[in-house]
Protein backbone atom coordinates (compact mmCIF):
# COMPACT_ATOMS: atom_id res chain seq x y z
CA UNK A 1 0.00 0.00 0.00
CA UNK A 2 1.07 3.27 -0.97
CA UNK A 3 2.20 5.71 1.94
CA UNK A 4 -0.56 8.47 -0.12
CA UNK A 5 -3.14 6.02 0.74
CA UNK A 6 -1.82 5.20 4.49
CA UNK A 7 -1.61 9.49 5.35
CA UNK A 8 -5.38 9.44 3.92
CA UNK A 9 -6.77 6.58 6.14
CA UNK A 10 -5.06 8.70 9.18
CA UNK A 11 -6.86 11.73 8.45
CA UNK A 12 -10.32 9.85 8.02
CA UNK A 13 -12.68 9.83 11.38
CA UNK A 14 -13.12 6.37 12.89
CA UNK A 15 -16.68 6.33 14.14
CA UNK A 16 -19.37 4.43 12.37
CA UNK A 17 -21.37 7.03 11.27
CA UNK A 18 -19.41 9.74 10.07
CA UNK A 19 -19.77 11.27 7.38
CA UNK A 20 -16.84 10.28 5.62
CA UNK A 21 -17.63 6.76 5.72
CA UNK A 22 -20.67 6.59 3.50
CA UNK A 23 -18.39 8.62 1.27
CA UNK A 24 -18.23 6.65 -2.05
CA UNK A 25 -14.31 4.59 -1.95
CA UNK A 26 -12.00 7.37 -4.08
CA UNK A 27 -11.24 5.33 -7.22
CA UNK A 28 -7.67 3.66 -6.82
CA UNK A 29 -6.33 0.52 -8.39
CA UNK A 30 -8.03 -2.74 -8.08
CA UNK A 31 -6.22 -4.23 -5.78
CA UNK A 32 -5.72 -2.06 -3.29
CA UNK A 33 -9.75 -1.08 -3.40
CA UNK A 34 -10.06 -4.79 -2.44
CA UNK A 35 -7.40 -4.20 0.70
CA UNK A 36 -9.65 -1.15 1.41
CA UNK A 37 -12.92 -2.91 1.33
CA UNK A 38 -11.97 -5.62 3.62
CA UNK A 39 -9.97 -3.36 6.32
CA UNK A 40 -12.98 -0.82 6.73
CA UNK A 41 -15.51 -3.66 6.55
CA UNK A 42 -16.55 -3.68 10.32
CA UNK A 43 -16.39 0.02 10.61
CA UNK A 44 -18.25 1.07 7.26
CA UNK A 45 -20.22 -1.59 6.76
CA UNK A 46 -23.07 -0.93 9.14
CA UNK A 47 -24.25 2.80 7.86
CA UNK A 48 -23.70 1.43 4.09
CA UNK A 49 -26.07 -1.36 5.02
CA UNK A 50 -28.40 1.15 7.35
CA UNK A 51 -28.48 3.58 4.43
CA UNK A 52 -29.59 1.09 1.54
CA UNK A 53 -32.47 0.01 4.10
CA UNK A 54 -33.52 3.26 4.95
CA UNK A 55 -34.11 4.09 0.97
CA UNK A 56 -36.01 0.92 0.84
CA UNK A 57 -38.06 1.78 3.90
CA UNK A 58 -38.29 5.22 3.30
CA UNK A 59 -36.12 6.52 6.19
CA UNK A 60 -38.13 4.26 8.94
CA UNK A 61 -35.99 2.18 11.94
CA UNK A 62 -35.96 -1.63 11.20
CA UNK A 63 -37.11 -4.50 13.76
CA UNK A 64 -35.81 -7.64 11.10
CA UNK A 65 -37.50 -10.74 10.32
CA UNK A 66 -34.92 -12.76 12.69
CA UNK A 67 -35.38 -10.61 15.82
CA UNK A 68 -38.09 -10.69 18.61
CA UNK A 69 -38.90 -8.23 21.29
CA UNK A 70 -40.64 -8.34 24.36
CA UNK A 71 -41.17 -5.17 26.11
CA UNK A 72 -41.56 -1.65 25.54
CA UNK A 73 -41.37 0.14 22.15
CA UNK A 74 -41.29 4.15 22.41
CA UNK A 75 -40.16 5.60 18.95
CA UNK A 76 -39.64 9.23 17.71
CA UNK A 77 -39.36 7.95 13.82
CA UNK A 78 -40.80 5.71 11.29
CA UNK A 79 -40.77 2.01 12.21
CA UNK A 80 -40.47 -0.80 9.93
CA UNK A 81 -40.74 -4.20 12.08
CA UNK A 82 -40.76 -7.34 10.13
CA UNK A 83 -40.01 -9.83 13.27
CA UNK A 84 -41.77 -10.33 16.36
CA UNK A 85 -43.27 -7.72 19.10
CA UNK A 86 -44.84 -8.59 22.29
CA UNK A 87 -45.83 -6.31 24.55
CA UNK A 88 -46.49 -2.45 23.44
CA UNK A 89 -45.09 -0.66 20.47
CA UNK A 90 -45.79 3.46 20.64
CA UNK A 91 -44.64 5.61 17.98
CA UNK A 92 -47.40 8.33 18.65
CA UNK A 93 -46.29 10.98 16.29
CA UNK A 94 -45.10 8.37 13.76
CA UNK A 95 -45.54 5.62 10.99
CA UNK A 96 -45.78 2.05 11.93
CA UNK A 97 -45.24 -0.87 9.36
CA UNK A 98 -45.70 -4.42 9.79
CA UNK A 99 -44.06 -6.24 7.02
CA UNK A 100 -45.54 -9.33 5.71
CA UNK A 101 -43.34 -11.39 8.25
CA UNK A 102 -43.84 -9.30 11.10
CA UNK A 103 -45.78 -10.74 13.90
CA UNK A 104 -46.80 -8.24 16.76
CA UNK A 105 -48.79 -9.36 19.68
CA UNK A 106 -49.46 -5.94 21.50
CA UNK A 107 -50.71 -2.60 21.93
CA UNK A 108 -50.48 -0.68 18.84
CA UNK A 109 -50.34 3.50 19.25
CA UNK A 110 -49.38 5.23 16.11
CA UNK A 111 -50.20 8.23 13.47
CA UNK A 112 -50.49 6.25 11.01
CA UNK A 113 -49.89 1.96 10.78
CA UNK A 114 -49.81 -0.50 7.54
CA UNK A 115 -50.20 -4.32 8.26
CA UNK A 116 -48.77 -6.55 5.66
CA UNK A 117 -48.05 -9.26 8.56
CA UNK A 118 -50.24 -10.14 11.69
CA UNK A 119 -51.35 -7.70 14.58
CA UNK A 120 -53.05 -9.46 17.63
CA UNK A 121 -53.88 -6.32 19.92
CA UNK A 122 -55.52 -3.48 20.13
CA UNK A 123 -54.06 -0.81 17.32
CA UNK A 124 -54.71 3.21 17.74
CA UNK A 125 -53.76 5.26 14.60
CA UNK A 126 -54.77 8.56 14.88
CA UNK A 127 -54.54 9.28 11.46
CA UNK A 128 -55.26 5.85 9.35
CA UNK A 129 -54.86 2.21 9.08
CA UNK A 130 -53.88 0.08 6.58
CA UNK A 131 -54.69 -3.30 6.59
CA UNK A 132 -53.56 -4.91 3.21
CA UNK A 133 -54.42 -8.34 1.56
CA UNK A 134 -52.60 -10.87 3.47
CA UNK A 135 -52.95 -9.46 6.57
CA UNK A 136 -54.06 -10.61 9.70
CA UNK A 137 -55.65 -8.77 12.50
CA UNK A 138 -57.39 -9.30 15.70
CA UNK A 139 -58.36 -6.94 17.96
CA UNK A 140 -60.04 -3.19 17.97
CA UNK A 141 -58.68 -0.42 15.97
CA UNK A 142 -59.31 2.98 16.63
CA UNK A 143 -58.76 5.48 14.39
CA UNK A 144 -59.59 8.31 11.45
CA UNK A 145 -59.39 6.67 7.98
CA UNK A 146 -58.90 2.74 7.45
CA UNK A 147 -58.34 0.94 4.34
CA UNK A 148 -58.96 -2.60 4.43
CA UNK A 149 -57.74 -4.48 1.14
CA UNK A 150 -59.73 -7.81 -0.16
CA UNK A 151 -58.18 -10.90 1.28
CA UNK A 152 -57.19 -9.32 4.93
CA UNK A 153 -58.54 -11.06 8.09
CA UNK A 154 -59.85 -8.71 10.06
CA UNK A 155 -61.58 -9.68 14.17
CA UNK A 156 -62.77 -6.87 15.96
CA UNK A 157 -64.38 -3.59 16.55
CA UNK A 158 -63.43 -0.12 14.20
CA UNK A 159 -64.44 2.56 15.75
CA UNK A 160 -63.85 6.22 13.60
CA UNK A 161 -62.69 8.45 15.62
CA UNK A 162 -63.52 12.02 13.65
CA UNK A 163 -60.32 14.38 14.10
CA UNK A 164 -60.48 17.85 14.31
CA UNK A 165 -59.16 19.67 11.59
CA UNK A 166 -55.17 20.64 12.00
CA UNK A 167 -54.96 24.89 12.58
CA UNK A 168 -54.19 25.35 8.46
CA UNK A 169 -50.57 26.56 8.03
CA UNK A 170 -51.23 29.69 5.76
CA UNK A 171 -51.97 32.15 8.97
CA UNK A 172 -48.35 31.19 9.98
CA UNK A 173 -47.01 31.44 7.22
CA UNK A 174 -48.69 35.17 7.04
CA UNK A 175 -47.35 35.95 10.25
CA UNK A 176 -43.80 34.93 9.47
CA UNK A 177 -44.27 37.07 6.38
CA UNK A 178 -45.41 40.02 8.24
CA UNK A 179 -42.66 39.65 10.96
CA UNK A 180 -39.85 39.31 7.97
CA UNK A 181 -39.45 42.95 7.29
CA UNK A 182 -39.10 43.70 10.87
CA UNK A 183 -36.57 41.26 11.20
CA UNK A 184 -32.90 42.31 9.68
CA UNK A 185 -32.58 41.35 6.26
CA UNK A 186 -31.32 37.83 5.62
CA UNK A 187 -29.29 37.38 2.95
CA UNK A 188 -30.29 35.25 -0.06
CA UNK A 189 -28.25 32.25 -0.10
CA UNK A 190 -28.97 31.78 4.52
CA UNK A 191 -32.57 32.09 3.73
CA UNK A 192 -32.66 29.85 0.70
CA UNK A 193 -31.33 27.21 3.03
CA UNK A 194 -33.57 28.09 5.87
CA UNK A 195 -36.21 27.16 3.55
CA UNK A 196 -35.08 24.27 2.50
CA UNK A 197 -34.79 23.29 6.06
CA UNK B 1 -53.48 3.94 -29.12
CA UNK B 2 -51.09 2.96 -26.34
CA UNK B 3 -49.87 6.43 -25.80
CA UNK B 4 -52.94 8.18 -25.08
CA UNK B 5 -53.93 5.03 -22.62
CA UNK B 6 -51.12 6.33 -21.18
CA UNK B 7 -51.24 9.78 -21.41
CA UNK B 8 -55.23 9.03 -20.13
CA UNK B 9 -53.74 7.07 -16.53
CA UNK B 10 -51.17 10.37 -15.85
CA UNK B 11 -54.18 12.59 -16.61
CA UNK B 12 -56.40 10.57 -14.00
CA UNK B 13 -53.96 10.46 -11.45
CA UNK B 14 -52.65 7.68 -9.19
CA UNK B 15 -55.46 4.89 -8.40
CA UNK B 16 -56.51 5.56 -4.33
CA UNK B 17 -56.08 2.07 -2.45
CA UNK B 18 -59.91 1.67 -2.16
CA UNK B 19 -60.37 1.35 -6.11
CA UNK B 20 -58.52 -1.53 -6.22
CA UNK B 21 -61.11 -3.67 -4.73
CA UNK B 22 -63.19 -4.47 -7.57
CA UNK B 23 -65.33 -1.98 -8.58
CA UNK B 24 -69.63 -1.85 -9.16
CA UNK B 25 -70.74 -2.34 -13.08
CA UNK B 26 -73.86 -1.00 -14.32
CA UNK B 27 -77.10 -2.56 -12.50
CA UNK B 28 -77.62 -5.78 -12.66
CA UNK B 29 -75.22 -6.39 -15.80
CA UNK B 30 -72.90 -8.75 -14.81
CA UNK B 31 -69.17 -8.87 -15.52
CA UNK B 32 -65.83 -10.57 -14.51
CA UNK B 33 -63.80 -8.64 -12.06
CA UNK B 34 -60.30 -8.06 -12.99
CA UNK B 35 -57.99 -8.85 -10.89
CA UNK B 36 -59.27 -11.33 -8.66
CA UNK B 37 -58.22 -14.26 -9.57
CA UNK B 38 -61.46 -16.34 -8.98
CA UNK B 39 -63.23 -15.61 -11.59
CA UNK B 40 -66.16 -13.38 -9.19
CA UNK B 41 -69.14 -12.16 -10.99
CA UNK B 42 -69.94 -8.54 -10.03
CA UNK B 43 -73.48 -7.11 -10.18
CA UNK B 44 -75.14 -4.45 -8.25
CA UNK B 45 -79.00 -5.16 -7.34
CA UNK B 46 -81.75 -3.73 -5.32
CA UNK B 47 -82.09 -5.06 -1.73
CA UNK B 48 -85.65 -4.77 0.26
CA UNK B 49 -84.16 -6.32 3.11
CA UNK B 50 -81.16 -3.98 3.19
CA UNK B 51 -83.24 -0.97 2.93
CA UNK B 52 -85.43 -2.44 5.94
CA UNK B 53 -81.98 -3.10 8.10
CA UNK B 54 -80.86 0.21 7.47
CA UNK B 55 -83.73 2.18 8.19
CA UNK B 56 -83.72 0.60 11.74
CA UNK B 57 -80.22 2.07 11.78
CA UNK B 58 -80.65 5.44 10.63
CA UNK B 59 -82.26 7.31 13.10
CA UNK B 60 -79.76 6.41 15.89
CA UNK B 61 -75.72 6.75 15.89
CA UNK B 62 -73.44 4.72 17.96
CA UNK B 63 -75.17 1.47 17.65
CA UNK B 64 -72.66 -1.83 17.39
CA UNK B 65 -73.19 -3.48 13.55
CA UNK B 66 -71.67 -7.40 13.52
CA UNK B 67 -70.94 -8.31 10.30
CA UNK B 68 -70.59 -11.69 9.62
CA UNK B 69 -69.14 -11.22 6.30
CA UNK B 70 -65.58 -10.22 6.52
CA UNK B 71 -64.29 -6.65 6.63
CA UNK B 72 -64.61 -4.93 3.39
CA UNK B 73 -63.93 -1.36 2.33
CA UNK B 74 -67.60 -0.84 1.23
CA UNK B 75 -69.05 -2.59 4.65
CA UNK B 76 -67.40 -0.55 6.83
CA UNK B 77 -67.38 2.32 5.20
CA UNK B 78 -71.15 2.44 4.83
CA UNK B 79 -71.77 1.34 8.49
CA UNK B 80 -69.02 3.85 10.11
CA UNK B 81 -70.22 6.82 7.90
CA UNK B 82 -73.50 6.59 9.59
CA UNK B 83 -72.08 6.78 13.06
CA UNK B 84 -71.99 3.27 14.23
CA UNK B 85 -69.48 1.09 15.78
CA UNK B 86 -68.52 -1.96 13.41
CA UNK B 87 -67.48 -5.04 14.21
CA UNK B 88 -66.35 -7.72 11.78
CA UNK B 89 -66.32 -11.44 11.69
CA UNK B 90 -64.85 -13.68 9.02
CA UNK B 91 -67.46 -16.44 9.72
CA UNK B 92 -67.42 -18.76 6.61
CA UNK B 93 -63.58 -18.63 7.02
CA UNK B 94 -63.55 -20.17 10.58
CA UNK B 95 -66.15 -22.22 9.76
CA UNK B 96 -64.22 -23.98 6.69
CA UNK B 97 -61.08 -23.81 9.07
CA UNK B 98 -62.84 -25.64 11.70
CA UNK B 99 -65.05 -28.09 9.93
CA UNK B 100 -63.22 -28.16 6.60
CA UNK B 101 -66.24 -29.97 5.09
CA UNK B 102 -66.86 -32.62 7.51
CA UNK B 103 -70.70 -32.27 7.88
CA UNK B 104 -70.68 -34.84 10.62
CA UNK B 105 -68.80 -32.08 13.04
CA UNK B 106 -71.06 -30.56 12.66
CA UNK B 107 -73.43 -31.95 15.05
CA UNK B 108 -70.68 -32.73 17.56
CA UNK B 109 -71.43 -30.29 20.41
CA UNK B 110 -67.81 -30.07 21.67
CA UNK B 111 -67.26 -28.53 18.42
CA UNK B 112 -70.31 -26.34 17.89
CA UNK B 113 -69.19 -25.17 21.34
CA UNK B 114 -65.56 -24.23 20.08
CA UNK B 115 -66.79 -22.94 16.98
CA UNK B 116 -69.33 -20.79 18.40
CA UNK B 117 -66.47 -19.39 20.91
CA UNK B 118 -64.49 -18.62 18.68
CA UNK B 119 -67.04 -16.27 15.96
CA UNK B 120 -69.95 -15.35 18.28
CA UNK B 121 -67.71 -14.79 21.26
CA UNK B 122 -69.73 -11.30 22.76
CA UNK B 123 -71.78 -10.50 25.80
CA UNK B 124 -75.56 -10.99 25.59
CA UNK B 125 -76.84 -8.08 24.26
CA UNK B 126 -74.23 -6.37 22.61
CA UNK B 127 -75.31 -5.79 19.36
CA UNK B 128 -77.87 -3.74 18.14
CA UNK B 129 -77.94 -5.32 14.40
CA UNK B 130 -76.45 -8.34 12.71
CA UNK B 131 -75.11 -8.63 8.89
CA UNK B 132 -75.74 -12.28 8.85
CA UNK B 133 -75.71 -12.31 4.83
CA UNK B 134 -76.21 -15.92 3.17
CA UNK B 135 -73.85 -17.26 5.55
CA UNK B 136 -76.71 -19.49 7.74
CA UNK B 137 -77.15 -21.39 5.00
CA UNK B 138 -74.15 -22.96 5.15
CA UNK B 139 -74.67 -24.91 7.88
CA UNK B 140 -75.96 -28.34 9.49
CA UNK B 141 -79.00 -28.37 11.65
CA UNK B 142 -77.69 -28.98 14.79
CA UNK B 143 -74.95 -26.29 14.63
CA UNK B 144 -77.38 -24.05 12.99
CA UNK B 145 -79.77 -24.39 15.71
CA UNK B 146 -77.22 -23.08 18.00
CA UNK B 147 -75.80 -20.46 15.84
CA UNK B 148 -79.21 -18.95 16.00
CA UNK B 149 -79.34 -19.24 19.63
CA UNK B 150 -76.12 -17.50 20.62
CA UNK B 151 -77.30 -15.28 17.95
CA UNK B 152 -80.41 -14.31 19.75
CA UNK B 153 -78.77 -13.98 22.88
CA UNK B 154 -75.88 -11.40 21.66
CA UNK B 155 -78.74 -9.13 19.66
CA UNK B 156 -79.93 -7.09 21.70
CA UNK B 157 -83.83 -6.68 22.29
CA UNK B 158 -85.58 -4.89 18.99
CA UNK B 159 -81.74 -5.62 17.20
CA UNK B 160 -82.42 -6.56 14.21
CA UNK B 161 -80.83 -9.81 12.01
CA UNK B 162 -80.18 -9.13 8.38
CA UNK B 163 -79.61 -13.20 6.28
CA UNK B 164 -80.52 -14.91 2.97
CA UNK B 165 -81.68 -17.86 1.97
CA UNK B 166 -82.14 -19.26 -1.47
CA UNK B 167 -86.13 -20.19 -1.97
CA UNK B 168 -85.85 -22.56 -4.47
CA UNK B 169 -85.37 -25.74 -2.32
CA UNK B 170 -84.90 -28.12 -5.33
CA UNK B 171 -81.21 -27.04 -5.81
CA UNK B 172 -78.31 -29.38 -6.22
CA UNK B 173 -76.09 -26.39 -5.84
CA UNK B 174 -76.30 -22.82 -5.26
CA UNK B 175 -73.85 -19.79 -6.02
CA UNK B 176 -71.33 -18.83 -3.44
CA UNK B 177 -71.45 -14.86 -2.55
CA UNK B 178 -70.23 -12.11 -0.74
CA UNK B 179 -72.35 -8.99 -0.28
CA UNK B 180 -71.01 -5.23 -0.37
CA UNK B 181 -73.31 -2.60 0.52
CA UNK B 182 -73.00 0.22 -2.10
CA UNK B 183 -76.08 2.82 -0.64
CA UNK B 184 -79.00 2.01 1.47
CA UNK B 185 -80.84 0.27 -1.06
CA UNK B 186 -78.15 -1.43 -3.23
CA UNK B 187 -75.82 -3.94 -2.86
CA UNK B 188 -72.90 -5.14 -4.76
CA UNK B 189 -73.06 -9.08 -5.05
CA UNK B 190 -69.90 -10.78 -5.68
CA UNK B 191 -70.26 -14.37 -7.28
CA UNK B 192 -67.55 -17.00 -6.96
CA UNK B 193 -68.76 -20.51 -7.67
CA UNK B 194 -71.06 -23.07 -6.43
CA UNK B 195 -71.30 -25.01 -3.50
CA UNK B 196 -73.78 -27.88 -2.24
CA UNK B 197 -76.32 -26.59 0.52
CA UNK B 198 -76.37 -28.02 3.66
CA UNK B 199 -80.02 -27.05 3.71
CA UNK B 200 -82.74 -24.82 2.19
CA UNK B 201 -85.92 -23.12 3.60
CA UNK B 202 -89.02 -22.44 2.79
CA UNK B 203 -91.22 -19.59 4.43
CA UNK B 204 -92.35 -21.80 7.17
CA UNK B 205 -89.18 -23.18 8.23
CA UNK B 206 -87.62 -20.27 8.40
CA UNK B 207 -90.68 -18.69 10.53
CA UNK B 208 -89.48 -22.09 12.90
CA UNK B 209 -85.75 -21.82 13.11
CA UNK B 210 -86.54 -17.87 13.90
CA UNK B 211 -89.71 -18.44 16.86
CA UNK B 212 -87.42 -16.95 19.22
CA UNK B 213 -87.75 -13.92 17.81
CA UNK B 214 -90.39 -11.40 17.92
CA UNK B 215 -90.97 -10.57 14.17
CA UNK B 216 -89.91 -11.92 10.96
CA UNK B 217 -90.18 -10.43 7.39
CA UNK B 218 -89.35 -12.12 3.80
CA UNK B 219 -88.44 -10.20 0.30
CA UNK B 220 -87.79 -12.36 -2.36
CA UNK B 221 -85.55 -11.52 -5.20
CA UNK B 222 -85.27 -11.83 -8.39
CA UNK B 223 -82.29 -14.35 -7.82
CA UNK B 224 -84.18 -16.77 -5.84
CA UNK B 225 -82.91 -15.41 -2.94
CA UNK B 226 -85.52 -14.97 -0.15
CA UNK B 227 -84.07 -11.74 2.16
CA UNK B 228 -85.12 -12.13 6.09
CA UNK B 229 -84.96 -9.70 8.18
CA UNK B 230 -85.53 -10.95 12.32
CA UNK B 231 -86.20 -8.73 14.84
CA UNK B 232 -85.17 -9.80 18.64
Amino acid sequence: MSVWNKQRREEEPSGPFSANSLRPAPPALPVETKKEATTLSSISSMPVGRTEQDTSRGGAATIGKAVKIVGQIFSREDLFVDGDVEGTVELMEHKLTIGPNGNIHAGIKAREVVALGAIQGNVEASDRIEIRKDAKLVGDIKTARIVIEDGAYFKGSIDIVKTEPRVAPAPLRHQAAAATPIAAPVPAQASAAEAKR
Amino acid sequence: MLLSDRLKSILRGPVPLSAASPAVTDMGRPRIAAGSGKNEILRTRASRGLEQFVGSLRELSGLAILDLGGANQENVNFITSLGHKFYSEDFLRIFQEIFAGDRADQSNPSRIEYFLGQVLDYPDEQFDGVMAWDLLEYMEPALLSAAIDRLARILKPKGYLLAFFHSDDHMDTVPCYSFRIEDPRNLQVCEYGNRAPSQLFNNRRLEKLFQKFESVKFFLTRECLREVIVRK
